[in-house]
C-alpha cells in the first residue's frame, strides 16, 4: 500500500487560523501552510473521503459569527458558502446551566463531516446542539430535526463547553446509520439517515447528574470507530473510557490501569481495530496532564489495559491540553498518529505511538486535528 | 453615493478596500445601506446582522459624524453628511478579546 501513497496533509483548526501541514508519506519533513483566515476560531476543517481536494472548513468569531469555507484545491483556496444555520420550525427550548429553560440559539459549528461517498454532501454539528446537512457543496444548511424532537431535547443541558454537538460517525457500511454525540446530553444514533433517532447511553455512569444512570445527561467527550467494525465503538466519557460492541445499544467501562480516566480524546489504529488511543488529563478541574508529564496511552486489547507512549513527548513541565477533536490516525502503511495540544503543538507518530516529534511547536492553541491521507 | 468604511476582517471576506460606495435606493437608513452592502458582498450575511432577526451583532457598531448610532432605529435617516457621501458609515469591531 505504501507506494500508492504519496503524502498526508494535516488539518490544524486553531484559536487564530487554520494551518495546511503536508507530508510525503515518510512523514519526517513537514512544509506548514497558514494562517489561513487568520486571527478567525477555525473549530475544525475536514477533506472529503470522496474528494480528497474538497475541504470544509469551520471560520468563526464573537464578533461577525460564523462562516463557513471551501475549497476545491486542497486548501490552496477559498471560498465562502452559505453561513445561515436556521432551526427548523419553532426552536423550542433546552435546559441551561441553573435547569430553567432556555431558547435553542445557534452559536458556532463544531465539527464538519464529509459524506464518504459525495464530496457535495456534509453534517454540521453546532451549538446549541443540532445537525445540519448540505447536498449541494455548502449551498444551503438545513437541520436534521428528528434529533432534537425526538423527545429528550428538552432535558438537555450545556457542559462547560457550551451545548455543542460535536461528534459525528458516518457507518462506512451503512449509509443510513449516524452516530453523533453531544456535551452534556449523550450520544445518540440514526438508523434511517438521520430521520429518527435514539439515546444511546445505557451503560453510562455519571456521578455529577442527579441520576448517574439516566436516558440522557452524559458528558460525552468524543467518540470513535474504527471503519472496518462500525458496530464497535470507543468513548472518551467526561471521566470514563467505555466500549460499545453493539453500536452503542450497551456500554462498558474500558478504563482499565489508566491513571486518569478523564480527557477529551479518542482514537482508533487504523489497520488495527483493537489498538485504541487516549490522552489522559488530570481532572475536570485541572485540563492538563498528570504530573505534568504528556503521554499518549495506547491498549492494544480494546481497552482495560494500557501502556503509556511517551518517548518524544515532554516528561516535566507540561500543562497543556488535548481537545476533543484534535487527534487523527493516517491509514499509511505503519499508521501515523497526531495530535494537536493547547500549546500549540501538534505532534505525530509515524509508527503507531512508539515514538513522537513535534510536526511544529509554536501555532496558536489548537482546537482539531484531521489527517488526509493522499495517493 | 453612500460610503461605508468596514473592519478589517470583513474587508479581507469581501475582498475590497477599506471603504466601499454603494448605490442605496430610497431612504438612507441603517437598514437601507446594510441592505444594498449584503446584496452587493453576500458573503457579509450575517456577519453583521443575525440572517433571522436583522440585528446588529453584539460586538459591532455603527458610527457616523462622530455619533455612536449603534442604538438609533434601523429605519431611521442617517446623518445627512453619510447620505450625501461626504462622510462614511463606519461598521467598527468592539476592542475585545485577544
Amino acid at each position: 500500500m505504501a507506494d500508492k501513497i504519496s503524502g498526508v496533509r494535516v488539518l490544524a483548526g486553531t484559536r487564530k487560523g487554520a494551518f495546511i501541514l503536508t507530508s510525503d508519506a515518510k512523514r519526517e519533513k513537514w512544509e506548514i501552510s497558514g494562517p489561513h483566515f487568520g486571527g478567525w476560531e477555525i473549530y475544525h476543517l475536514k477533506g472529503s473521503p470522496a474528494d480528497p481536494n474538497r475541504l470544509y472548513c469551520s471560520q468563526s468569531s464573537g464578533w461577525f459569527g460564523q462562516l463557513i469555507q471551501r475549497s476545491n484545491d486542497g486548501g490552496k483556496t477559498w471560498e465562502p458558502v452559505d453561513n445561515k444555520f436556521v432551526y427548523d420550525g419553532v426552536p423550542g427550548t433546552h435546559q441551561w446551566y441553573d435547569g430553567t429553560p432556555h431558547p435553542w440559539e445557534f452559536k458556532r459549528v463544531w465539527h464538519l463531516e464529509p459524506s464518504r461517498n459525495d464530496p457535495d454532501t456534509v453534517y454540521a454539528g453546532v451549538e446549541d446542539a443540532a445537525l445540519f446537512r448540505t447536498t449541494d457543496g455548502g449551498k444551503s444548511w438545513h437541520e436534521l430535526p428528528g434529533l432534537r424532537g425526538h423527545g429528550t431535547g428538552s432535558r438537555w443541558q450545556p457542559g462547560a463547553g457550551g451545548l455543542c454537538l460535536h461528534t459525528i460517525l458516518l457507518d462506512p457500511n451503512d449509509a443510513r446509520r449516524i452516530y453523533i454525540a453531544i456535551s452534556a446530553a449523550g450520544a445518540f444514533r440514526s438508523d434511517d439517515g438521520g430521520e429518527t433517532w435514539k439515546p444511546i447511553n445505557r451503560g453510562l455512569h455519571s456521578q455529577y447528574i442527579p441520576d448517574p444512570n439516566a436516558e440522557v445527561g452524559h458528558c460525552v467527550h468524543r467518540i470513535a470507530m474504527h471503519r472496518s467494525r462500525p458496530g464497535v465503538l470507543f468513548m472518551q466519557k467526561h471521566w470514563d473510557v467505555m466500549r460499545s460492541d453493539d453500536a452503542g445499544d450497551n456500554w462498558k467501562e474500558i478504563s482499565g490501569n489508566l491513571p486518569t480516566d478523564f480527557g477529551f480524546v479518542i482514537d482508533v489504529h487504523a489497520h488495527e481495530p483493537e489498538t485504541v488511543y487516549v490522552v489522559p488529563i488530570k481532572s475536570d478541574s485541572e485540563h492538563f496532564p498528570p504530573d505534568g508529564k504528556l503521554r499518549v496511552y495506547r491498549s492494544r486489547s480494546g481497552g482495560n489495559e494500557w501502556e503509556a507512549l511517551s518517548k518524544g513527548l515532554p516528561q516535566s513541565d507540561c500543562y497543556v491540553n488535548v481537545l476533543r477533536d484534535a487527534m487523527a490516525v493516517d491509514s499509511v502503511d505503519s499508521c501515523g498518529i497526531y495530535f494537536g495540544t493547547t500549546g500549540g503543538q501538534v505532534y505525530a507518530s509515524a509508527n503507531g505511538g512508539d515514538s513522537w516529534a513535534p510536526i511544529v511547536h509554536d501555532l496558536p492553541p489548537v482546537l482539531s486535528v484531521e489527517v488526509q491521507t493522499l495517493s | 453615493m453612500i460610503r461605508v468604511w468596514l473592519p478589517g476582517h470583513l474587508r479581507k471576506l469581501a475582498q475590497v478596500d477599506a471603504e466601499v460606495e454603494l448605490d442605496v435606493a430610497g431612504p438612507v437608513t441603517q437598514r437601507s445601506v446594510l441592505d444594498a452592502l449584503e446584496a452587493r458582498y453576500p458573503m457579509l450575511q450575517g456577519t453583521i446582522r443575525d440572517h433571522v432577526t436583522k440585528q446588529r451583532r453584539p460586538f459591532l457598531r455603527f458610527f457616523a459624524c462622530g455619533q455612536d448610532l449603534s442604538h438609533e432605529l434601523p429605519d431611521a435617516p442617517l446623518p445627512e453628511a453619510v447620505e450625501s457621501g461626504t462622510e462614511p458609515f463606519l461598521i467598527v469591531g468592539a476592542i475585545a478579546g485577544g
